[in-house]
């Protein structure tokens, strides 16, 4: 176990994603604490404050409290930076479960289709013809139709990953199921679920890894491109991609609304990028060979 | 050759017909009555009948799906429930932004990539290989829309060079000449093909890379042609279908970013299009829309595995 930490953490790209990935989380848990106010609270005295102001803000009760508006305010009086804090929260949280998510369908479909040659050829068609579909048009009408709540939107960025890891799982069993040692648990009379689960699996973690860690990169970014447009979380949770949508409106006097936000969304999905690429070169070099990078 | 068209679009069916299930599905799942759904907040128990009547929802499943992919079939995909026009007639007006954005943009990113990535791959580990795959990392983790709106800070707001928003129409009676239309679409276009130009030129260092370490590249090299034509005529031509294939990919990225960039830069084609549809919750436009961008996608990749023939003589189907 040490060893594969060692060599993980050899490799610059993960020390760095992963530093960056850790400051966040950390910045999400403790949002409270790191000078923010309610990230919903309106002050009206405070519509547009520029950023850098140091001020009163005025709190839903009433009481009124010492703030600093690092990023400004909006055109409803809230704090930019509360709400990029907290906004955190949400993006981590979708580009974790998304990647959970599309890993565990996907994988348990891959697995399926692999071993169980009747099953393959229906279920890998209808992954053909989910992989048609233009991957944020498939995403947008899956919002549409389920309603925008945080476990519809998870889903809706999902399903349009499951394919690709149903492939690539799929791919991988073919190959494994071939290997002596399954031949081996097979003879042994092994139950196929017992072969699937501790033999097969095992052998398939590294590159699915790999494929979550993008899978949540792209997630994050879906999940911000889908509130940006108005399509994603209702309004009054404050998501990256929310809180850019309403500075659209005011883009050319408070620019800021919009860019700080991207501030926080670039690098984030830039860290996990990168932490994707270092564990594709240390885990599953074959498959670094092969995308040529 | 006619065999291989044939085969390969017999193929397409099951994808087509997959897809079709899919979309219809798609209205299927909204939680509740669709009827009451579509009807609003405000519709009576009578509307809602009516709507119900009108969809035909009170026929078994199969028979809806049936009745509905015969009309797809044929071209019809059924009326917007808010705007009350066909859907054809709908996308048929938006397509010229949707296309005047999606063509320039893939035009753009292959004229800038394919010669970075040839370039990066000549000299690799050189400054431009390493600028390249900083630039290729940071393409996929910067969204069109953040791109979008620094650019229009820069450009529109700072410098006043380029006009902040809008489109002007290259066809018809509001035409101002291809000088405005392709003046209102610089930003975006410039916008959209960030992504393209990162996609497009890693694949294509990647496979002149490979190229370049043949046989026949040290053979011309020998016999003293010049490492231009060495580039072109032996490297790059041989490095030709991987590069062409992540453009056919690139198509549904694309497609994604078109919807992106027109709401960024108030553009009116099929993506803001979709978007009111979905807030609207017009669900026979946003299966329009959908069914037309996966054909569209599903066809232009088609048009990539032909090419093949053409760019790769050894490849014989």
């Amino acid at each position: 176990m040490n060893a594969i930490f060692r060599k993980l953490l050899a490799n610059g790209s993960i020390r760095f994603g992963a530093s960056v990935l850790l400051l966040l989380i950390v910045v999400a848990a403790i949002a409270p604490w790191l000078g923010t106010v309610d990230p919903a609270a309106m002050d009206s005295g405070n519509i547009n404050t520029g950023s850098g102001t140091v001020g009163q803000f005025a709190l839903l009760d009433g009481s009124s409290v010492a703030h600093t508006f690092w990023m400004g305010a909006d055109n409803f009086g809230r704090d930019i930076y509360s709400r990029v804090l907290y906004g955190t929260r949400v993006s981590l949280l979708v580009g974790l479960f998304t990647a959970l998510v599309a890993l565990l369908v996907g994988g348990a479909l891959g697995m399926l289709a692999g071993y169980f040659r009747a099953l393959d050829m229906v279920l890998m068609r209808f992954m053909d013809g989910l992989m048609a579909i233009p991957a944020i048009l498939l995403a947008i009408a899956l919002v549409a139709a389920l309603g925008a709540q945080l476990w519809t939107v998870v889903v809706a960025i999902a399903i349009p990953e499951i394919p690709r890891v149903t492939r690539l799982v799929r791919s991988l069993v073919l190959t494994l199921r071939e290997e002596p040692f399954v031949e081996a648990a097979r003879a042994l009379a092994t139950p196929t679920p017992v072969i699937l689960l501790r033999h097969i699996l095992p052998n398939a973690m590294a590159p699915l890894i790999v494929q979550g860690t993008f899978i949540a990169a792209s997630a994050v970014l879906t999940e911000a491109i889908l509130s940006f447009l108005g399509l994603g979380l209702p309004a009054d949770i404050p998501t990256w991609g929310n809180i850019m949508a309403e500075g659209r409106v005011q883009f050319t006097q408070y620019p800021g609304n919009v860019l700080f936000p991207a501030l926080f969304l670039v690098p984030t999905v830039l860290a996990i990028n990168l932490l994707g690429d270092g564990l594709r070169d240390v885990l599953d070099p074959k498959f670094a060979k092969r995308s040529g990078a | 050759m006619l065999r291989f068209l044939l085969q390969r679009l017999l193929a397409l069916v099951p994808v087509l017909f997959t897809v079709a299930v899919i979309v219809f599905l798609i209205l299927r799942l909204t939680p509740g009555d669709p009827a009451a759904v579509i009807a609003g907040n405000n519709a009576t128990n009578a509307d809602i009948d009516r709507i119900r009547e009108q969809l035909g929802l009170t026929k078994p499943l199969f028979t809806q799906f049936m009745i509905w992919l015969g009309g797809v079939s044929q071209g019809d995909l059924g009326y917007s429930f808010y705007l009350g026009k066909p859907v054809t007639e709908l996308i048929a007006q938006r397509i010229e932004p949707t296309l005047s954005l999606a063509a320039g943009t893939m035009a753009l990113a292959v004229l800038v990539a394919v010669p970075l990535g040839t370039l990066a791959a000549w000299r690799m580990g050189g400054w431009l290989d390493r600028m390249l795959s900083g630039f290729a990392v940071a393409g996929f983790s910067v969204p069109v829309f953040v791109i979008g709106y620094v650019l229009i800070y820069i450009f529109a707001i700072e410098l006043q060079w380029l006009p902040v928003q809008g489109y002007r129409r290259l066809f018809g009676e509001f035409s101002q000449g291809v000088g405005a239309w392709a003046y209102q679409l610089v930003l975006p276009w410039l916008s959209l093909a960030t992504i393209y130009v990162a996609l497009i030129a890693r694949v294509t260092r990647a496979s002149v890379s490979e190229a370049l370490t043949e046989d026949y590249i040290r053979t011309a090299r020998a016999k003293g042609v010049t490492e231009q034509v060495v580039l072109l005529r032996h490297a790059l031509a041989n490095a030709a279908v991987p590069i062409v294939t992540v453009i056919g990919i690139g198509i549904a990225l694309l497609i994604g970013g078109v919807v992106v960039t027109e709401t960024v830069y108030a553009i009116p084609g099929l993506g803001s299009l979709t978007v009111d549809a979905v807030l609207n919750r017009d669900f026979p436009v946003i299966q329009g829309v959908v069914l037309f961008f996966s054909v569209l996608y599903v066809l232009i990749n088609l048009l990539v595995d032909l090419s093949y023939l053409w760019l790769d003589p050894r490849i014989r189907y």
